[in-house]
Formats: structure tokens, C-alpha cells, sequence
């Protein structure tokens, strides 16, 4: 496939991890930050090809993984009043809520959608003036500016029967919340790329500068990923810190502004609550109050849902590089993908759910 | 509903739509049953429903499917197909020319391959408590005294080889139900290959198992036997043939081409010394030119377990999703 096969070609990659090795002089830890980089190292056996000497930690990049379990609950509350039609992109359909999750109360009768953008539950509003139509909106940068231009349409076309509930996040206060952690274990980052094709990568200049970190922003395939390791061990080896972008082939320094500049106008930074990680400061996107009559939130009044996660869930410091899955007692027994006890095992980009479905049992 | 009824509209429903479609000398009789005659050997018998959505898709209908799907089921076993059954669970207000139209790709495909509609059934729901129209479709078939295939047979060494590519059926439908257009549209693999695997019974090639890969695709179908016979089965991924356009699919919405259903695709089992007749074989016939070995039955293994290795020479394990697969987010 055309931009993706010469991304996996096998000599490729193997002449890059000989090359890894040759530079690699003592044990580095390195996060790779986004989910989708997660699952394509362990399906690909990546971590496993690298000199021992360097640990990867599977960073905080998957949203359905780090969307606070009371969002799902007040999700499950809109869905499930009458009259209220409810979309959602498919993999947060799954996820456990406290009690049972959105495909649960789907085969109960409640009417919720699977929808590939959120534009097509747009189009769900305006063939259905007498329903409520709720988007669940959850998602990275990534997602948030296809959400804002929803928004934005339903302003313009004063569209009153549609609404969305919103737990957007931001990658690089959370980056910021690891490095400034006592425990902090990360020595160097691959930034998330799909990420930095939205917001550039100005961003993590001054997060790179104050905590004196390699960040290179990287792609998604086994020849991205081995690429930006080797920029990133070459930077820690040679004692030096920078951004460098290995994504060039879609990231630019600045982004795409009109995405940007549409984030700005229907969004607002708040501090937000992560599933497994807790609050942290100006990590939110929230609905701005010129967009209020479109938050589902305050349409259905779930604002003072507010549940607290499990205890027995390590998906914290899986998410900070303290431990790995399989290092928690729960991982494969009482945690599966079918029963998840916390962030990791929700999704299929969830480090825990990666290492289930790829190597549990070789 | 009154189609449903008993009385005269469903017997001009029969007498009109249904009859004159299948018409074949066992269905006229017009008996409670079917009355057959069975050649010797041993009987297969399966049974299967057929939901799907959207009814009519590229490549096929439910109609072609609900024949393809149990014919597929009997030839699995090592069966001739000699006679199905139809059963309709028609929703009040379906077309009465779609349902023309479905019946009529069903009589083809089983015509096509010498089997008889022999009895059948319908009942009609309100409006509103089905999808247009289900079927259910039960068939027999004769297997010759000589031929056992199944998982118990299968034993280290055999090779595992595929007719075709994987996936098809999967995301075409995917790509239909949500109105997603492709530049190249997909077109769904459903096909009867009992035609393909008679050739290869009349070689008497030795056959250890066979497996049809329909719902769940390659992966899942594979897990099953695995399981059933206890072995380890090891895949290269690099021989695996995915259609480009599902390779494009699958990544666009997140899936895996190895969890998605096909229609007409199926793994075999057989030892290596007959693997590359086995091969050429199916390369002969239409339904079997992309046929190749895909991986090896490698060791026991008392849980059952399929690998893939990767082209960077890992090994990764395939799990059984929990339902069905889910588009990401991103």
C-alpha cells in the first residue's frame, strides 16, 4: 500500500536496529507518547528487536484509555433518557462505565450510533428535529478540531436538538505533569504525530528546553518508530536535547493553523481530570460559554456526576513507566479486555490491551 | 401480515412468489417434508441464518449468501451438497420484487451447483421487528466412506493453505453499511466453493481438515481449531494476501483484515508432501487462484495457540476479540 508498505519494509527496519545498536552505550527510557505508536511496537515486536539497553514506556496516548470513568457514566446517563439519540465513535462503545457500558444499554434499547465523524451525527440532527442527538466527543488534539467544526456548524445553522459531551485533552500538559513527577523516570520522548500534524511541534520546544529532554516527534509505523528511537538515543548519547521531527512527511513546526485557530474559538483550556493519572493543570479542551447551548453537560445536567476509579487498577504507573502490564497481579485475571479494571485494558491501544491481544500467551 | 397468516394470501404468496422460483420435482410434491433419495455413505447435515445489512451488497445478496454459506458449511466436512431448505422471516411491507429478486439469485447459485430448494418455510413479522427479510437455510450432503476430515486429524507438519485473499466480505459490507466510496469498490467474496473442494476430493488428496473462515475471518476460525486440536499453528504474516483495498479499509477505520469475514475463503490442512499438489489443484479452478500456503501446524500445544510471525521475525499471538471489532477513534 502505497505511504505505508515502504513504512514497514523489513530490510529497512533491520538495518535500523543495527544501527540503534552500534550507538547505544548505556540503558536508556524512552516514551513513546501516543497509543497508536503503543500498539504498533507490540504488534509489531518492536520492543523486542531493541538492545536491552533501552526501556520503552508506553506513554498516555490513547483517549478512550485516559477518559475519566465519570465521563462514561455521565455518557451513559444521556443515553440512556428518552428521546435522546446518542453517537459515539466505536471504541468507546466498550468501555465499562461503574456499572455497564454503552453497547450494554444499546441491546437494552437505548438508541446509540456508531459514527465515523463527528459531522455524521450532525447530519443525524438535522433528519431528526424531534430527537435530542448527543456526540460523545473524547480525543487528543487529533480529534478535537473535527468536533470544534461541528460545533461550529450547529452554531451557524442554530441547530437546537444537537449536543455534544466533551472530554477533549492536550498531549503537552501531561508530558509536563510526568517529567515534573518525583518518579519521573522518562529520558526521552517520541511525540505523538498525528498530534503535531494538527498543532505543530512549537509547542514542546520550551518543554524540551526546561527539562533538557530529546523530544522527536515520530510516526506510526515500524520504519517511523525505529527512525525517531535512533534520532532520540543519538540526542541522549551525545548528551544534546531538541525537538527533531522524524514525521516529516505530514508534521510542520506550526501546524495546521485553521484547525488550531477553530480550537481556540469553540474551545477553552481547563484543567482536566485523566483516567489513571488524575487532575491536571490546563490539560482540558471544554466547550467555551459562546457554545454553552451545545454542551450536552449542562443540556442534561450531568455536570455533578463524579465518580472515583477503581483501587486496585496500576494502569497510574503503567501510564508513568513505573511498572509494566504484566508486572500487575491483576493483568489476564481479574483485568481483561472483556472485564478492564482501569485505562490501560479499556482500549486496543491501551499498553495492557496490547500486551493481551499480542503476547499473552507466546 | 396476512402473508403470514396460514391462510389464502400466504399460499398465493407460495403458490405466486416462492414456487415458481424453486420450482423442482421434490418441492412440488407439496408434503409437510421433503421425502429424498439418499446415496450410501455418510449423511452431513448443517444448518444456518443469514442476517444481513445492507440486504443486496456488491458481490452478492442475503439470498446467494444463505445458499453459499451452507453449501460452504457441508463441502468443509468433505460433503457433496444434495439438498437445502429454505426458511423466510419476512418484515411486513418487504418488496415483493426484492424478495423475487433474492429467491431468484438463491435458485442460481444452488442451481449452479446441482443442488435442489427442496422444502422451506415462511413466517412474516411486523413492521418494524426485522431487517427487510433473515433466511434460514439448512443442507445435506453425502460424504464418501473414505473421507474423515476433521480438527482431530490435524498433526504437526501439516501445512495450511488458503484459497483465496482475506477479508473481503468483512469491509465491503463495512464500506457499504456506512457509505464509505473507494475508488475501487470492493466486492464481497461470497462464492460456493464445494465445486473447488469436490476437485480436490476426486484427487484424493489427504486432506486432514478443512475450515470455512466466515464470521470473525482467518484469526478466528483458526483459534477455534487450534483449540479443538491442541496444536500451535505459526502464520508468516509477509504470506498472508489482503486485498489492497481492504489493507486501505482496515487501516482508515482501525480493523484487522484477519478478524474481518469472508464468504468464500477457507484454510486446509494437509501434510506437506501433498501441499503443492493440494496447490495447484485449487489454482486450477477460479474460486482458488490466489491459493497459497499461509503458515504450519508446528507443535501441541494444550490450550491451542496461533502465531504470526512478523516480518521482523517476531512472534505475535492472535486473540479471539470479545465481540465484534470496533472502529478507533484515531
Amino acid at each position: 500500500m502505497k505511504f505505508v508498505d515502504e513504512y514497514r519494509a523489513p530490510l529497512l527496519a533491520k538495518q535500523l536496529l543495527k544501527n540503534i545498536d552500534a550507538i547505544t552505550s548505556q540503558p536508556w527510557t524512552i516514551m513513546e507518547v501516543c497509543g497508536g505508536q503503543t500498539h504498533s511496537i507490540i504488534k509489531h515486536g518492536i520492543d523486542q528487536l531493541l538492545p536491552d539497553k533501552i526501556n520503552l514506556i508506553h506513554g498516555p496516548g490513547c483517549p478512550v484509555c485516559v477518559t475519566p470513568l465519570e465521563y462514561i457514566d455521565k455518557a451513559l446517563a444521556i443515553a440512556q433518557q428518552p428521546n435522546v439519540i446518542f453517537c459515539s465513535f466505536g471504541d468507546m462503545l466498550r468501555v465499562p462505565a461503574s456499572h455497564q457500558d454503552l453497547l450494554s444499554i444499546k441491546a437494552q434499547g437505548a438508541d446509540i450510533r456508531t459514527v465515523y465523524s463527528p459531522l455524521d451525527a450532525l447530519k443525524l440532527a438535522q433528519e431528526n428535529p424531534n430527537k435530542e442527538v448527543v456526540f460523545f466527543g473524547v480525543g487528543f488534539e487529533t480529534t478535537a478540531p473535527t468536533v470544534a467544526l461541528t460545533l461550529y456548524q450547529a452554531k451557524q445553522q442554530n441547530l437546537k436538538n444537537f449536543s455534544v459531551l466533551a472530554c477533549h485533552v492536550r498531549v503537552p500538559p501531561v508530558m509536563q505533569a510526568l517529567l515534573s513527577a518525583e518518579d519521573n523516570s522518562v529520558q526521552g520522548f517520541l511525540g505523538a504525530g498525528h498530534v503535531c500534524t494538527i498543532m505543530g511541534y512549537h509547542e514542546y520546544l520550551p518543554l524540551s528546553e526546561q527539562y533538557k529532554i530529546p523530544i522527536v516527534i515520530t510516526g506510526f509505523e515500524p520504519v517511523d518508530i525505529l527512525q525517531g528511537l535512533y534520532l532520540c538515543i543519538q540526542q541522549l548519547e551525545s548528551g544534546q536535547h531538541s525537538v527533531e521531527n522524524q514525521y516529516t512527511r505530514l508534521v510542520t513546526q506550526q501546524g495546521n493553523q485553521p484547525a488550531q485557530q477553530l480550537l481556540q474559538q469553540v474551545f477553552t483550556t481547563v484543567d482536566q481530570k485523566w483516567r489513571g493519572l488524575g487532575e491536571i493543570a490546563q490539560s482540558g479542551l471544554a466547550i467555551s460559554n459562546e457554545y454553552a447551548d451545545w454542551n450536552a453537560e449542562q443540556r442534561f445536567a450531568v455536570s455533578d456526576i463524579n465518580t472515583q476509579e477503581p483501587e486496585n487498577c496500576r494502569s497510574g504507573s503503567i501510564l508513568k513507566g513505573l511498572s509494566k502490564p504484566h508486572d500487575c497481579p491483576e493483568f489476564g485475571k481479574n483485568c481483561t479486555p472483556d472485564h478492564p479494571l482501569g485505562a490501560t485494558m479499556v482500549s486496543s491501544e491501551g499498553a495492557c490491551a496490547a500486551y493481551y491481544h499480542y503476547r499473552a500467551h507466546v | 401480515m396476512a402473508h403470514g397468516g396460514g391462510g389464502r394470501m400466504m399460499q398465493k404468496l407460495i403458490d405466486d412468489v416462492i414456487q415458481p422460483i424453486f420450482n423442482n420435482p421434490i418441492l412440488n410434491q407439496k408434503h409437510d417434508s421433503a421425502i429424498l433419495s439418499m446415496p450410501s455413505g455418510k449423511l452431513a447435515f448443517t444448518t444456518d441464518s443469514y442476517v444481513v445489512n445492507p440486504l443486496f451488497f456488491a458481490g452478492g445478496d442475503i439470498g446467494k449468501m444463505a445458499v453459499c454459506g451452507t453449501l460452504n458449511d457441508l463441502a468443509m466436512s468433505g460433503a457433496k451438497p444434495l439438498y437445502l431448505t429454505c426458511a423466510l422471516i419476512i418484515e411486513e411491507g418487504f418488496s415483493i420484487k426484492d424478495l423475487q429478486t433474492i429467491l431468484a439469485s438463491m435458485q442460481a447459485t444452488a442451481e449452479q451447483a446441482g443442488v435442489s430448494i427442496v422444502t422451506g418455510d415462511t413466517k412474516v413479522v411486523e413492521k418494524g421487528k426485522g431487517d427487510g427479510l433473515y433466511i434460514n437455510t439448512a443442507g445435506v450432503g453425502c460424504i464418501a466412506e473414505n473421507i474423515q476430515v476433521h480438527a482431530q486429524n490435524i498433526e504437526i507438519g501439516d501445512q495450511i493453505i488458503i484459497n483465496s485473499d482475506l477479508g473481503r466480505h468483512g469491509m465491503s459490507i463495512m464500506l457499504e453499511r456506512e457509505g464509505i466510496d473507494f475508488k475501487n469498490q470492493l466486492q464481497s467474496d461470497c462464492a460456493d466453493v464445494s465445486g473447488l473442494v469436490q476437485q480436490l476430493l476426486d484427487k484424493n488428496l489427504p486432506i486432514h481438515c478443512m475450515r470455512d473462515l466466515t464470521r470473525g475471518g482467518l484469526a478466528s476460525g483458526l483459534i477455534e481449531l487450534a483449540t479443538n486440536s491442541k496444536h500451535k499453528y505459526t502464520l508468516q504474516e509477509q504470506t498472508l494476501p489482503v486485498h489492497e483495498t481492504v489493507k486501505t479499509a482496515c487501516e482508515i477505520l482501525g480493523f484487522d483484515a484477519l478478524y474481518s469475514a469472508n464468504e468464500g475463503c477457507f484454510a486446509l490442512f494437509i501434510p506437506k508432501s501433498a501441499s503443492a499438489e493440494a496447490i495447484s489443484c485449487l489454482q486450477q479452478h477460479p474460486l482458488g487462484q490466489q491459493a497459497c500456503i499461509i503458515g504450519e501446524v508446528t507443535e501441541t500445544h494444550d490450550k491451542g495457540l496461533v502465531t504470526v510471525e512478523t516480518p521482523l521475525g517476531i512472534q505475535r499471538s492472535l486473540e479471539l476479540f470479545s465481540g465484534e471489532q470496533l472502529p478507533r477513534i484515531c
